[in-house]
């Protein structure tokens, strides 16, 4: 047996990413640099959702409240306290990294639907909470920040960070504590047994996913330049949720592609319904009010029938059959995969 | 004590309405394993079905209910069939996300159907109140609350004393050994779903009429009390689901009007949740939930 090393398809994916996004300004007109920063601030928030999700197994449907968080912090740090609000972005993901290692807490109790359905109560009870106090966050109507940014400045803000986001995500989970995490996933009985700590790996879990959301929460209110309560209800949750899934769960490259669904798909429902009636001979309005929204249901739903292993999935797909061809001319098995010989009769 | 008497039949008013779409999470946890998040939109969905009967077909109020109910119901099995069904194999996780993206697909639906500008449904009740001594009880309270549990002795009747109930019973609680005693286990999920759509038809029409007017969002409210007291009798009890309902909407009511100053209806959700959270920490499998031993 020849021991080849195996291209490594997912550092291959993320550099050749990176490089699209250094890259892209260079092609996209402003408003797109501002899409894609937006696009940035949720692949971040994604990100921290996937370790959560996808690693170690545990749903959230609170994200949009550590988003809010983290939007809060840097909001009102600037305006109020005459900070520069990209000095005040780590404080923003630690504040919402502290809140959801303290949520994690309760969490421990609760699995499952449980878990999900106690989580639902953090956006809610965090948006009350903002129009409440309205001399701090500005309540209902909102607070504008002290600068307005282009999409090209929200660009390469975003971005950096994002990338070292990602860098970090990766890190945390090559090692230690991402075996742990993934071994809670599996089976916590195994988890205990093999000496991980359940309480504390997952306090964990939830408080660095909480802190992703936290970081993505103040650049999506530096890139907009204004915060309001409503924009972080439990809907932008399931939208991250969304991002996850499609992106595929358990992938952090696949997280990019969750991203751009989030922020592209809606805008583009119209244009989809128009591609798919044209052929039938169906003359529906597009824009009418509710059908970029049903057309974006359907293609959830699509997606999760067609791909129920997202983007990332179909992408691992796609690799092993190129690499098959790569490795084996004329064989049939793919490399790493020792096939006993049968034995003769 | 005359106000606390009309607070609590309100309340129980109230109540009901949560308890009916709480039921209906809880026979599809319970047959499906999943919470479906688009319960709340099929109950919007069959409220403008009902809507659409009333005022552009002129029914009158009553054979749009039962009609609405029927149609309901085969909606809820058609679903679990077409969107449910394929995705048996795959993990939890797709299936709550199949139905988000029903609660997606549904409130569009019904926005590009029926516009999203506000609707008036015909309210069918009596508006006024019955005084007993100076207690006036709002007869509309009252009314939601025999309905919701005249549907609920029903299914409690079909679930305990058909033959019926008893397959859907059995393939919900173990459907590879129902399978193999002859039980259709596909069609009894597919039941499932379309009792579960039925009750929170109930749950949408009643809340409609109680509202003055409706737009396609006027369910993701009451869908978040509905998911707390199903959570809070214990997501796999149908009892706790109706109990929790009726209690929720009490302690609402109460609470709002007793602290006033704290419980402004801004507050009503978080303060639910609220209780849905201390309730959860001391009691993770609700209140009338069965505890699972766990060796974890």
């Amino acid at each position: 047996m020849t021991l080849r090393r195996r291209v490594p398809w997912g550092v291959v994916l993320a550099l050749a990413g990176a490089l699209a996004i250094v890259l892209l300004p260079f092609v996209l007109k402003d408003t797109n640099e501002y899409r894609f920063a937006f696009v940035g601030s949720f692949f971040i928030a994604a990100l921290g959702l996937q370790i959560l999700t996808g690693y170690a197994g545990q749903i959230s449907l609170g994200h949009s409240g550590f988003m809010l968080l983290g939007a809060y912090v840097t909001t009102i740090l600037s305006v109020d306290h005459g900070w520069n609000d990209l000095a005040t972005i780590p404080l923003a993901g630690l504040v919402a990294g502290a809140a959801g290692f303290l949520f994690g807490f309760p969490a421990l109790r609760l699995r499952g639907v449980y878990l999900a359905l106690a989580t639902f109560a953090i956006p809610i009870a965090l948006i009350s909470l903002a129009k409440k106090y309205e001399g701090l966050t500005g309540g209902g109507g909102g607070k504008p920040l002290t600068r307005v940014v282009t999409g090209h400045e929200a660009y390469v803000t975003t971005w950096p960070i994002a990338g070292a986001m990602f860098l970090l995500a990766w890190l945390l989970l090559r090692g230690r504590l991402g075996r742990a995490f993934r071994t809670i996933r599996e089976s916590e009985i195994a988890a205990v047994s093999l000496g991980v700590n359940l309480a504390v790996t997952k306090t964990l879990a939830f408080g660095i996913s909480a802190f992703f959301a936290g970081i993505a929460g103040a650049l999506y209110a530096i890139t907009i330049g204004f915060v309001n309560p409503d924009t972080f209800t439990i809907a932008l949750s399931i939208l991250l949720l969304v991002g996850v899934v499609v992106g595929g769960l358990g992938s952090l490259v696949g997280v990019i592609f969750g991203a751009l669904f989030i922020e592209y798909v809606p805008l583009y429902s119209p244009d989809i319904l128009d591609w798919v009636q044209e052929p039938v001979g169906l003359s529906l309005d597009p824009k009418a009010a509710g059908a970029p929204a049903a057309v974006y249901g359907v293609i959830l739903l699509l997606v999760l029938y067609l791909a129920p292993t997202g983007a990332a999935g179909l992408l691992r797909g796609f690799v092993r059959s190129i690499t098959r061809r790569l490795y084996t001319s004329g064989g049939t098995e793919p490399p790493g995969q020792v096939v006993p010989k049968r034995r003769e009769a | 004590m005359t106000q606390f008497v009309q607070q609590v039949v309100a309340g129980l008013g109230d109540g009901a309405i949560y308890a009916s779409l709480a039921l209906a999470l809880v026979l599809i946890y319970r047959a499906t394993h999943v919470i479906n998040f688009a319960q709340g939109e099929m109950g919007m969905f069959s409220t403008y079905i009902a809507y659409a009967l009333i005022v552009h077909h002129g029914w009158s109020f009553w054979p749009a209910f039962v009609f609405t109910i029927f149609v309901s119901f085969v909606g809820g099995a058609a679903i679990q069939q077409t969107v449910i069904r394929p995705l048996a194999r795959a993990g939890e996780l797709t299936i709550v996300m199949a139905t988000i993206a029903l609660l997606v697909l549904l409130n569009g639906l019904a926005s590009w159907i029926w516009l999203p500008d506000e609707k008036i449904l015909p309210n069918p009740f009596p508006t006024g109140t019955w005084s007993i001594g100076d207690v006036q009880i709002p007869q509309q309270s009252v009314y939601n609350l025999v309905i919701v549990l005249a549907c609920v002795v029903l299914l409690w009747l079909l679930f305990n004393f058909t033959k019926l109930g008893l397959a859907l019973r059995a393939s919900a609680v173990n459907p590879v050994a129902s399978r193999l005693l002859g039980v259709r286990v596909t069609w009894m999920l597919a039941l499932g779903w379309g009792f579960a759509a039925a009750l929170s038809a109930v749950a949408g029409i009643l809340a409609a009429s109680a509202q003055f007017v409706f737009t396609p969002t006027f369910m993701q409210v009451t869908i978040i009390y509905a998911f707390a007291a199903a959570v809070v009798g214990g997501i796999e009890s149908p009892l706790g689901a109706v109990v929790g309902g009726l209690a929720l909407g009490v302690t609402i009511n109460l609470l709002g009007t007793y602290l006033d100053e704290f419980v402004t209806p801004d507050m009503r959700l978080p303060v639910a949740l609220a209780i849905l959270l201390v309730v959860l920490i001391l009691r993770p499998a609700g209140v009338l939930g069965r505890t699972v031993v766990r060796r974890v």
